[in-house]
């Protein structure tokens, strides 16, 4: 192992030699997992009956439940008696400059370009008072409030704004759904809460990034986003900076309600981190995301990059209810090393002259696996409805995988379906031709994939497709000679 | 600028180059002639670092180095620029992010400072007038569905860009009509300095109506066996490659 991954495995694990034992109060309950932690949990929380009461159905199904086996991913048992499932937002180790963090860390920062102030934040250490988050997030709330959009913690929505939790909570991914997901209703932590009222454009972007308690979320994410009729939201998750956790496994949920005439776009970059050079650690994400478009006319579209995880499961899907209703996905998957993903999306086709596009573009390095997998299912009411679905994979070097698992199934005659689907490689002759022009090896690799990945690099708000190029030329360091 | 010396060059077993001997000096146009399969793209290959021989022996000096242990990078970082016979498409780059790339990179080896976007743009539009670029073009990805003749015309294009100390064509007027053929030529005239050299590659006497050269000389067999002026072209044009076995300046 070389020192650089020696250093990058000490980080992760410093973070758990400080994560838990500290001198202020300790929020943090037993391990392991059954209705008394659930009850705990919600205890601690002051969470009303009624969801206490869905904690409790969802832990009683997750029970019932094996996990699933299905997806091209080779997934060491995980112990569900050994992980804490709850902890209350814990201090980080707060350092006092740039200089005691990790110099790999800060190289990776700079090589994305994220600014001073930012990494200290990042790392933890501590910010001068001009830039304090608070701050940020008081100006932040204050221009929102004026549009009567609540942009939350989950937590805050369900003290806040009960009724709305109550109404949309599971009503897009049911406690029952799967596996990950009745685990999720059960134990989930925190996560984000948004709601745009009726008619309202929502006139920036929504970031987690300006939510102070979004770096401590935990393990069991969940996020509920509705779009209220002819309202716009774009959303935008994760950062591109590398995240660490000293939770190995991760399963999130995140549902979308979009109603009569409403956009919501979501973009993710995820990052966490991916296991070291052999493939020992990494985070294990299991992630269930859903967006309904309940309403006539209404679009709901997800981007994602995805370069982190060691595990990455994952099928952000649209159920499209609504007549006319659209759903986009566009996803740009890289695994290197020994990473794995098995992600993709679903199309559920209801209502008469639904649309559909689903642009896949994976990308595997090293000894990594990457599988796309898809379903586009049209039901027999859903008239005129269409999909196009592209998935084209790209492998660097001859020791990684790409596999495609796509599932129609049509029951309208009506409905008019396309799947293409390529798989090539970067060739010598593109390599010879970028280094001729005086790029190096990596660079060439970089910009070649950087192209590949444009259809849906485009898609990403304009900041955000700027950091995520350099994160794509990041993740794949090292990946060729 | 550049000198060859006893450049031998094998793949798979089977001897390509068989102790050639060049000498560039700045300010000079050298075309290489010969028949099909004689090595003329292995030279330029070789030149530019292309890592697919067995074994090359020999020496190529260029500005005073040892090409032999520069990366393929470097090569061109030092001014070394060759213009492709069949030029790869790079889907989903834009031209004008590729020049970018390569610029900023080429700047900052040479310890330049990268150019703003402004200077950037105002340079690529500058250029482009070199070899008559549509502005559509340039903001097409790297060659992606472009014709023989744009192909050859983004090669061109692109050594206008960098401003090359040596510049190696490769069959540049293979797949170009006479009009196009003329543009390029001119484009390659137009950039021409004292300063620096340029070595034309080429299997018809053709292009050199275009671009004139200083020195001929044919590889056959592969070494070069006869070296003339620019009117060995028209020679070779007339009398074939079966001539040159008679008339070789070293034995056969």
């Amino acid at each position: 192992m070389s020192d650089s991954n020696q250093i990058l495995d000490e980080v992760t694990q410093s973070d758990y030699k400080y994560g838990f034992v500290s001198n202020i109060e300790t929020e943090t309950i037993e391990k392991g997992l059954n209705e008394d932690v659930v009850r705990l949990i919600s205890m601690k929380k002051k969470e009303p009956d009624w969801l206490l009461d869905y904690r409790l159905k969802a832990f009683r199904k997750w029970q019932q439940m094996d996990m699933p086996d299905w997806a091209h991913l080779k997934i060491p048992p995980i112990d569900f008696q050994n992980i804490i499932y709850y902890a209350a937002p814990k201090k980080k180790e707060t350092l006092t400059s740039l200089e005691e963090v990790d110099p790999e860390l800060i190289d990776t920062f700079n090589k994305l370009g994220i600014s001073l102030e930012e990494q200290k934040r990042l790392t933890g250490v501590a910010v001068d008072a001009v830039i304090d988050s608070v701050s940020v997030k008081t100006t932040f709330t204050a221009t929102l409030a004026k549009y009567g959009i609540i942009f939350c913690s989950f937590s805050e929505a369900v003290q806040e704004h009960p009724e709305l939790v109550r109404k949309y909570l599971g009503s897009v991914v049911p406690y029952t759904d799967n596996y990950f997901g009745a685990l999720n209703s059960a134990v989930f932590s925190d996560g984000s809460f948004c709601y745009i009222p009726k008619g309202v454009r929502c006139p920036m972007e929504l970031s987690t990034y300006f939510r102070i308690n979004a770096a401590n979320t935990g393990q069991f994410e969940r996020t509920l986003i509705v779009a209220d009729e002819g309202s716009y939201v774009s959303y935008l998750e994760g950062c591109t900076a590398p995240q660490r956790d000293e939770n190995q496994l991760h399963a999130a949920i995140v549902e979308i309600i979009a109603h009569k005439d409403a956009e919501v776009k979501y973009s993710t970059v995820q990052n966490w981190y991916p296991g070291d050079k052999e493939g020992r650690g990494g985070i294990y994400n299991f992630v269930t995301k859903r967006g309904l478009c309940e309403g006539a006319n209404s679009k709901i579209s997800w981007t994602q990059v995805e370069t982190g995880s060691a595990i990455t499961w994952k099928y952000p899907s649209c159920v499209l209810k609504g007549d006319n209703s659209v759903g986009e996905f566009y996803s740009v998957a890289v695994t290197n090393n020994y990473q794995q993903a098995d992600t993709g999306s679903k199309m559920i086709h209801l209502g008469k002259n639904t649309r559909s596009t689903i642009v896949s573009k994976g990308i595997s390095a090293g000894r990594s696996h990457n599988s796309y997998r898809g379903q586009v299912k049209i039901n027999k009411n859903a008239t005129g409805a269409r999909n196009f679905s592209q998935c084209d994979s790209l492998l660097l070097g001859d020791r990684c995988g790409a596999h495609t698992f796509p599932y129609i199934d049509t029951k309208n005659a009506s409905a008019i379906v396309e799947h293409e689907a390529t798989t090539s490689r970067i060739s010598d002759d593109q390599l010879f031709y970028c280094q001729q022009r005086g790029l190096d090896a990596e660079k060439s690799i970089s910009l070649i994939v950087n192209g590949y990945a444009r259809e849906v690099l485009n898609q990403l708000p304009m900041e955000f497709a700027v950091e995520a190029q350099k994160l794509l030329a990041i993740s794949l360091e090292g990946s060729v000679g | 600028m550049l000198e060859i010396k006893d450049l031998h060059v094998s793949i798979q077993g089977k001897e390509i180059l068989k102790g050639l001997n060049l000498s560039v000096k700045p300010g000079e146009v050298h075309a290489i002639m010969g028949p099909n399969g004689t090595g003329k793209s292995t030279l330029a290959n070789v030149i530019t670092g292309r890592d697919i021989y067995d074994n090359i022996s020999g020496e190529i000096i260029y500005k005073g180095k040892n090409l032999m242990e520069m990366a393929i990078e470097d090569r061109a970082r030092e001014g070394i620029f060759l213009s492709f016979q069949y030029p790869v498409e790079i889907p989903g780059v834009s031209i004008t992010n590729f020049m970018r790339a390569a610029m900023d990179e080429i700047y900052l080896y040479r310890g330049k400072k990268p150019m703003s976007g402004g200077e950037f743009l105002k340079y690529f539009n500058e250029k482009k007038q070199f070899v008559e670029m549509t502005a559509n073009l340039a903001n097409r990805s790297v060659n992606e569905g472009f014709s023989g003749g744009e192909k050859k015309k983004n090669e061109i294009f692109q050594m206008a860009m960098l401003n090359p100390d040596l510049a190696i064509l490769d069959e540049t007027d293979s797949g170009l009509d006479i009009d196009a053929l003329r543009i390029v030529a001119n484009g390659v005239n137009k950039l021409r300095t004292p300063e620096n050299a340029t070595i034309v590659i080429t299997h018809y006497q053709r292009l050199l109506d275009y671009i004139v050269p200083d020195f001929v000389h044919v590889l056959y067999g592969g070494k070069i066996v006869k070296t003339g002026g620019k009117e060995l072209a028209l020679e070779l044009e007339d009398k074939g490659y079966e001539w040159i076995k008679d008339h070789a300046d070293i034995q056969l």
